[in-house]
């Protein structure tokens, strides 16, 4: 069912946000924003100030942000553009949060990709950790939601918590990295098995003298093809 | 001008036109959601799919494609039947079956279109998505499962209406319509978006399972609630008018309406006069036809006789009126009722000079002392496109909003003395210099002149342009001019006459306080104001129950047809007075509407003719140098007349969006 906009009370949300003002330095990186586009045509920075102001609330929260109605309109002033123009755009983009969310915003990739490398491992670690599928945990730490492909397929399964991705997960590593979350610790961002990047598992497996050093695979070519 | 082909026939098409227009021309329907000709192109049903040659081997979206020269274009080909089943399949996955219950029944396009270019039965058998109801406000019904996301509305809301409060939220198959938090869309123009929505999503409040449109019957009209001349159809079925809905003129109305317009109906079977009242003791009593014209004959009036028309009136009633009082002997007719008393020595310095077609090109306007949203919506969306086009806008007057950027000069009517050196620099430079005057300038003693002495400071007159323009919001007001209902001094001097008889011919905003001593005979179809104050009521027809004459504030003569009878022992207005006058002794000369008709147009020969009255160029002489603030003469324009005052809607649109009351929704 498509429902309505779940977003927080109107009258609270303006009595807390009503007088939102971009810090100095955000005011700076707004004014650059903005400027990065010709004259009149500014409510194309619509995007980036948004995900600015996100950030700002979330600093401002302890939290991973959101977006409050009348922050939305601050942005809709600056860039003098209708509310309802700058609504759309905030509700057609997921990574904008339209209600208030944890410090950590854990999104578990379960797209296809994902489905097969175990992401239902992934999910399982979070439900043991108590977080609730499209909520957040009573300590404020952690709100869970599944996304759709975040495009990290090679390193499946994934979860982007906040701006950091981590890659081939499975149930103790992800149960691993919300136990050192909530202890306040900084998990390894990125692959949590022996890999780098998206790379081979277990180290290169073409090309290996390249990893050293630059290395001349010319006269090895005809070789290579009778192998 | 680009060649092109359409199914093989081959034409010459407008440089600029699209494929779609391009096809209409060879006169090929082009089945469209989306697509509407006076908004902008969304291209994003994809209903309108035609073949095109040169271009990629696969059907395109016609409304958003340029028509070139040596297009090869077909509608018949087997490529595009398919592809607009195809689309028609998917639009109607979502679409539920609610046809037998859904207002739109019968006149809708997703129905006509799916009869036409579906395939005929469904092979969907998933679940259907249902969609939360939106509050739209008071005249907006929603049922969002129906939506298709034309986006007709968002584009409407935007571009015509000024009010960029209607959107589409999340996206894909979660996308909705929905206006900005829920909060009702305060346009006075929003009752068009029921029009515009191809399906069933949105539909007139008001109206909800009222009627099917083929039981209805259809009767062309012209619309009193403002001066405007809005033409419109009636629909009603046996002896009620169940709504009204625009009809399409490119000179007056395009083809909107103001809610006003559309939603008063419910205003003509209530609170109507439906017997004749006479007062005795001081009470209105019901009595028969023959009684109240004896009271009236009673009167011993010596000649002391005058009329005054209200702001609902055809011609023909003020004809008929006038008629009759010069043949009791009296002079004095007024029509200006709130008591104006501006000068109408010349008839072309209080009308609406630039055809309102024409106000579209204008490249410089400046409003004084008006709110056109209120005064006269749909000049106000004129003035958008006139904006769209490049046109700046200059205002003196209390500051609105009227959805668009004004540079607010100051509300200080002696500003016109001195007009800002910026003001007069730009209308130096402007080819079509228009100049709005609204009511509250004519209420102001020597504005008006003022704003005269301007016309030749700014250069309103060019060849073939006038830009000089009073706007009027009655809709009897250059109707009731033409006949000559407007008495020096105005009402005030017609009380200072202290006449014995007055005919109050539907006159409901005139302050009775100041004829004490008259007798009157009130002629109309509401209890209103002037009912209240009646000594004698002959209850009349509204504009729906009588055929009428009508001039717009451009001086646009137009007629009206009769939708439905008046209720009860009402008549139509013309013929009471006809009546009256046999036994009063002074019997008009026409025994018919023709035979009225005919006499007007001998005495007024414009009012024969249907479009714009020439009323030449002449400025009189007139008193200047108004000071002080402007004023507005419409207090809430949901409630400017009787009709409005008695249709709960209106009432209901006022409390909800002037005076800010919520309601709840009733649960369904």
């Amino acid at each position: 069912m498509a429902d309505a906009v779940h977003i927080p009370d109107e009258a609270e949300t303006r009595a807390r946000w009503g007088a939102f003002e971009w810090t100095a330095e955000n005011a700076e990186q707004a004014k650059k924003v903005v400027a990065r586009y010709p004259a009149g045509r500014q409510q194309s920075a619509v995007m980036p100030l948004l995900d600015l102001a996100q950030r700002q609330v979330g600093a401002e929260t302890q939290t991973n942000g959101w977006l409050p109605v009348p922050v939305m309109e601050f942005i809709g002033r600056q860039l003098d553009m209708p509310y309802m123009r700058v609504y759309e755009v905030a509700t057609f983009y997921t990574m904008y949060n339209l209600a208030p969310v944890g410090r950590y915003h854990v999104q578990v990739c379960g797209t296809t990709p994902c489905m097969l490398r175990g992401s239902d491992d992934v999910f399982a670690a979070c439900k043991n950790k108590g977080l609730v599928k499209g909520g957040t945990t009573p300590d404020g730490l952690f709100t869970l939601n599944e996304v759709e492909c975040l495009g990290a397929c090679a390193n499946a399964p994934m979860v982007q918590i906040n701006d950091d991705n981590f890659e081939d997960l499975t149930y103790d590593s992800m149960s691993a990295i919300l136990e050192t979350l909530a202890a306040g610790g900084q998990p390894k961002i990125g692959p949590q098995i022996d890999r780098q990047t998206s790379a081979p598992e277990g180290g290169p497996t073409t090309l290996k003298e390249m990893v050293s050093e630059n290395h001349d695979y010319r006269g090895q070519w005809n070789e290579g093809a009778t192998a | 001008m680009p060649k092109v082909k359409v199914d093989g026939v081959e034409l010459e098409v407008p440089a600029g036109a699209t494929v779609l227009q391009a096809c209409e021309q060879a006169g090929k329907e082009i089945p469209r959601f989306c697509y509407h000709e006076r908004l902008s192109i969304a291209g994003n049903c994809r209903m309108c799919l035609v073949e095109v040659k040169p271009g990629p081997p696969k059907p395109q979206a016609s409304c958003a494609l340029p028509a070139t020269e040596g297009q090869e274009i077909r509608t018949d080909s087997e490529m595009v039947k398919k592809a607009r089943e195809g689309v028609m399949e998917f639009l109607l996955i979502n679409h539920p079956l609610d046809c037998p219950i859904c207002d739109q029944g019968g006149e809708c396009d997703l129905q006509d279109q799916s009869v036409a270019y579906g395939r005929g039965s469904s092979r969907y058998d998933e679940n259907k998505r249902a969609v939360t109801e939106k509050n739209m406000g008071p005249i907006v019904k929603t049922v969002m499962t129906r939506c298709i996301q034309c986006t007709r509305c968002v584009r409407f809301a935007e571009e015509v209406a000024g009010v960029p409060e209607i959107g589409a939220i999340y996206r894909g198959e979660n996308m909705q319509i929905t206006t900005y938090l829920e909060h009702a869309a305060k346009s006075e123009l929003s009752g068009n978006v029921v029009d515009l929505c191809p399906v069933g999503a949105l539909t007139a409040k008001p109206y909800a399972f009222e009627a099917r449109p083929w039981e209805l019957k259809k009767t062309h009209a012209i619309d009193v609630m403002d001066a405007l001349g809005t033409n419109i159809r009636l629909d009603s079925r046996g002896r009620q008018v169940l709504r009204a809905v625009p009809r399409i003129n490119d000179d007056v109305n395009e083809e909107w309406a103001s809610d006003k317009t559309r939603h008063n109906v419910d205003g003509l079977v209530r609170k109507r006069l439906d017997k004749p009242f006479v007062r005795k003791d001081g009470k209105l009593v019901p009595a028969s036809w023959a009684e109240a014209f004896a009271a009236v004959a009673a009167v011993q009036h010596g000649g002391s006789v005058a009329a005054i028309a209200g702001d609902l009136l055809d011609c023909e009633t003020m004809f008929a009126g006038k008629a009759l009082v010069e043949k009791l002997g009296g002079t004095m007719l007024e029509g200006r009722q709130t008591g104006l008393s501006y000068d109408v020595s010349s008839l072309s310095s209080v009308v609406f000079n630039t055809p309102l077609a024409d106000l579209e090109t204008a490249d410089v306007i400046l409003l004084v002392g008006t709110n056109l949203r209120w005064e006269a919506p749909l000049v106000n969306t004129r003035i958008r496109k006139a904006i769209k086009k490049g046109a700046k806008i200059f205002a003196v007057g209390p500051e609105v909003d009227l959805t668009y950027k004004v540079e607010w000069l100051g509300n200080d009517a002696s500003l016109l003395a001195k007009l800002p050196e910026a003001v007069l620099e730009a209308f130096k430079g402007a080819a079509r210099p228009a100049m709005i005057v609204g009511g509250g300038v004519l209420a102001k003693d020597g504005a008006h002149g003022d704003t005269l002495a301007l016309v030749e400071t700014l250069g309103l007159i060019k060849d073939g342009w006038n830009g000089y323009n009073v706007l009027h919001f009655a809709a009897a007001r250059m109707g009731g001019l033409m006949l000559g209902y407007a008495t020096n001094g105005g009402v005030k001097a017609v009380a200072d006459a202290a006449p014995k008889l007055l005919f109050a011919l539907g006159a409901d905003e005139v302050d009775y306080s100041l004829f004490p001593t008259s007798f009157k005979v009130y002629v109309g179809h509401h209890g209103d104001k002037g009912a209240h104050a009646a000594d004698v009521i002959l209850p009349g027809a509204s504009y729906a129950e009588k055929a009428g004459t009508y001039v717009n504030l451009e001086g646009r003569v137009q007629f009206g047809e009769k939708a439905v009878f008046a209720p009860g022992d009402a008549r139509e207005d013309w013929s009471i007075l006809r009546a009256l006058s046999e036994v009063l002794g002074a019997k008009l000369p026409f025994d018919s509407f023709e035979q009225l008709r005919a006499e007007m147009a001998k005495a007024v020969p414009a009012l024969g003719v249907e479009g714009l009255a020439d009323y030449g160029w002449s400025v009189p002489s007139l008193p200047t140098g108004a000071t002080g603030e402007f004023g507005s003469p419409i207090k809430d324009f949901y409630l400017t007349n009787a009709i409005c005052r008695a249709s709960p809607t209106m009432q209901q649109c006022s409390a909800e969006l002037i005076h800010g009351v919520e309601y709840a929704e009733a649960a369904e």
